[in-house]
């Protein structure tokens, strides 16, 4: 029974707090500040990480794809099909592992220990909601760096790309960028970075909800910012898979 | 000028775990009370409840005429605007350095000017001995400071309603005094209602007006000082003079056999220490609150023990401008006023 009974619970509970968090975007005084503070602050954890992972990851899809494509004998479309991979796929992965891994956990473990110090419930006891002061500004600010996120590892991912089949595999340079255009739309973009939003929505809710609930002591919060990860890897890769099937449903693709 | 909070049935649990059935008391407006009980009683949950910060599953908890238990979320923020809270370990913002923490709510719920808020934030702080470390940040500096700082900004919003979680715990027996000490004349000051959690048996014999004992799952009794301090009932005898005969044992309770056992070995009860004097103001100023000793008892046709209420009517000496003198582990060498030599 209970087994059933408590991730339903939880699950409800998680639902309340989003849609509070809803509630209270409209509300004013807007927390700036605290916006541009958790803005730079997941920026800060997040940047680095993300282009030394997106590096290697644009590579090792222009690696798979150019052996692939020479086999097929469609060399001329290694460019564009390392584009489509990267901006449809890799991207909003390495994005999502990042956000999840390093913002989500930053935001949980912050709030987390602030719940075990009572400063949450000090707030609320001084009259101020905690939604509105500290989990919409985290909210907004994680969807913004998703998105930012998203923009850099595309990047960062095409060139590498276009570093490793130009420079070390012998592609031409030409034939390369000539061919971005072939297969990928801006449609393409548009859904990538629209995938990037929600993860940052889900993952800075997720981690807000487990932080504010946090318990017992320090190892609480090391707790509470394990399963917020793992929960968040979870819904992400299912947001992910559901946005691209929408996808293919809605937008025409190119022959 | 402080204001009562009347408590009907109230009970909590989490899940299946009951935490305290059916507390019923009234806390009197302006007065002192204390409520103890072994720890994990409950105390602090029974605090959070009186703010609305947790819901109880059955009761009513009224101040001014409205429930605290039904109000909906916004009038409870304004309900919320009565009480000062003190957190058991400050709960000061860790972002914030100290003058921030304590000019929060004034910056929050006021539109005051800076300067106005300036002013009453440093008066609080000098009134809880901190003038000097307003710019540091809670992480440089003791638990008795975090709770005092704690204790600054629960005031600046002259809270009619003061709520204290165990104000001792991590104190020296002497800091404890001083903050005890700081409680009395606080309240002499202000006459707000205090309630103050704790497990330390001298505070809660000394200090308060009232008394509440939380055990096993209920309030055992609540009542003026007087009443329990010679009280000849097993639980409340035992915790309020630390003694290892009575029905608390080690876990939760001692089991029936042990307890037959106890009384069969016909393991006498020792009698009853005498009544100290309560704590008064240090201006010797008499409080609102306050009630002359041995009122209650004669009242009540009570005995008191042999030796109750002798001695001076106390306070700690605290020497003008000496709060800010008083040593700190971490900042007090550093805080030279030039009036201590
Ligand atoms: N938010 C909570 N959720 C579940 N259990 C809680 C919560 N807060 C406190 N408890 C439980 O309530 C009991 C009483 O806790 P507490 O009020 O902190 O005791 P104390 O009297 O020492 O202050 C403990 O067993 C604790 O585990
Ligand atoms: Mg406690």
């Amino acid at each position: 029974m209970n087994v059933l009974v408590s991730p339903l619970k939880q699950a409800g509970a998680f639902f309340a707090l989003f849609l509070d968090v809803m509630r209270a975007l409209p509300k004013r005084p807007f927390q700036t500040k605290e916006f541009i503070q958790q803005c730079w602050f997941i920026a800060s954890v997040t940047i680095v990480p993300t282009a030394l992972v997106s590096i290697p990851f644009g590579a090792v899809i222009a690696l798979q794809l150019g052996t692939l494509t020479r086999q097929l004998g469609a060399q001329s479309f290694t460019g564009a099909a390392s584009v489509l991979a990267v901006v449809r796929e890799a991207s909003p992965i390495v994005t999502a592992l990042l956000v999840a891994g390093a913002g989500g956990s930053a935001i949980c473990a912050d709030l987390g220990s602030r719940k075990i110090r009572e400063e949450i419930d000090a707030m609320e006891v001084l009259g101020i909601s905690p939604i509105q002061r500290l989990v919409v500004p985290r909210v907004l600010a994680c969807m913004l760096v998703a998105v930012l996120l998203n923009g850099l590892v595309s990047v960062v991912g095409v060139a590498g790309g276009y570093f490793f089949n130009v420079v070390i595999q012998g592609g031409t340079p030409g034939a390369y960028l000539a061919s971005f255009t072939a297969l990928a739309q801006l449609a393409d973009l548009w859904t990538s970075e629209i995938k990037a939003l929600l993860f940052g929505l889900v993952a800075a809710v997720v981690a807000s909800y487990k932080g504010l609930t946090a318990g017992g002591g320090p190892k609480g919060v090391g707790d509470a910012v394990n399963q917020s990860v793992v929960i968040t890897f979870m819904l992400l890769f299912v947001i992910n898979f559901v946005v691209s099937a929408i996808y293919f449903q809605v937008v025409p693709q190119k022959v | 000028m402080g204001v009562a909070i009347d408590v009907q049935g109230l009970t909590k649990s989490f899940g299946s775990q009951l935490i305290w059935n059916d507390v019923t008391l009234t806390l009197p407006a302006g007065e002192i009370s204390v409520m103890l009980g072994p720890s994990g009683t409950g105390k602090s949950v029974f605090l959070k409840t009186l703010v609305g910060l947790l819901k109880p599953d059955k009761g009513s908890i009224v101040i001014n005429g409205a429930d605290l238990v039904t109000l909906k979320e916004h009038d409870l923020y304004e309900v919320r605007k009565l009480f000062g809270v003190l957190f058991q370990d400050g709960a000061l913002f860790g972002s914030m350095n100290l003058f921030d923490n304590v000019a929060f709510p004034l910056r929050e719920h006021t539109k005051k000017t800076e300067s106005e808020i300036r002013k009453i934030s440093l008066e609080k702080m000098e009134l809880v001995g901190l003038q000097g470390a307003e710019d540091k940040l809670p992480g440089e500096i003791s638990g008795g400071m975090r709770k005092r700082a704690g204790l600054a900004r629960a005031l600046v919003l002259d809270p009619e309603i003061l709520l204290i979680d165990e104000p001792d715990s991590g104190l020296d027996p002497v800091r404890t005094s001083y903050i005890n000490q700081l409680f009395i004349d606080l309240n002499a000051q202000i006459d707000a209602t205090f309630l103050i959690v704790t497990h330390d048996i001298n505070t809660a014999r000394t200090v308060p007006d009232n008394i509440g004992l939380l055990y096993h799952k209920h309030l055992a009794m609540f009542g003026p000082r007087e009443m329990l301090l010679s009280s000849e009932e097993p639980v409340v005898r035992q915790f309020l003079n630390a003694q290892t005969v009575g029905p608390i044992g080690m876990s939760e309770e001692k089991d029936a056999d042990e307890l037959a056992a106890e009384a069969a070995s016909g393991q006498q009860l020792p009698p009853l220490p005498p009544i100290a004097p309560q704590l008064g103001t240090s201006n010797g100023e008499p409080r609102r609150g306050e009630r002359p000793a041995g009122e209650w008892c004669r009242a009540n046709g009570v005995i008191p023990p042999p030796g109750s209420f002798q001695g001076p009517h106390t306070s700690v000496q605290v020497p003008e401008r000496t709060l800010d003198q008083r040593p700190e582990l971490d900042v007090g060498a550093s805080l030279d006023h030039g009036a201590a030599s």
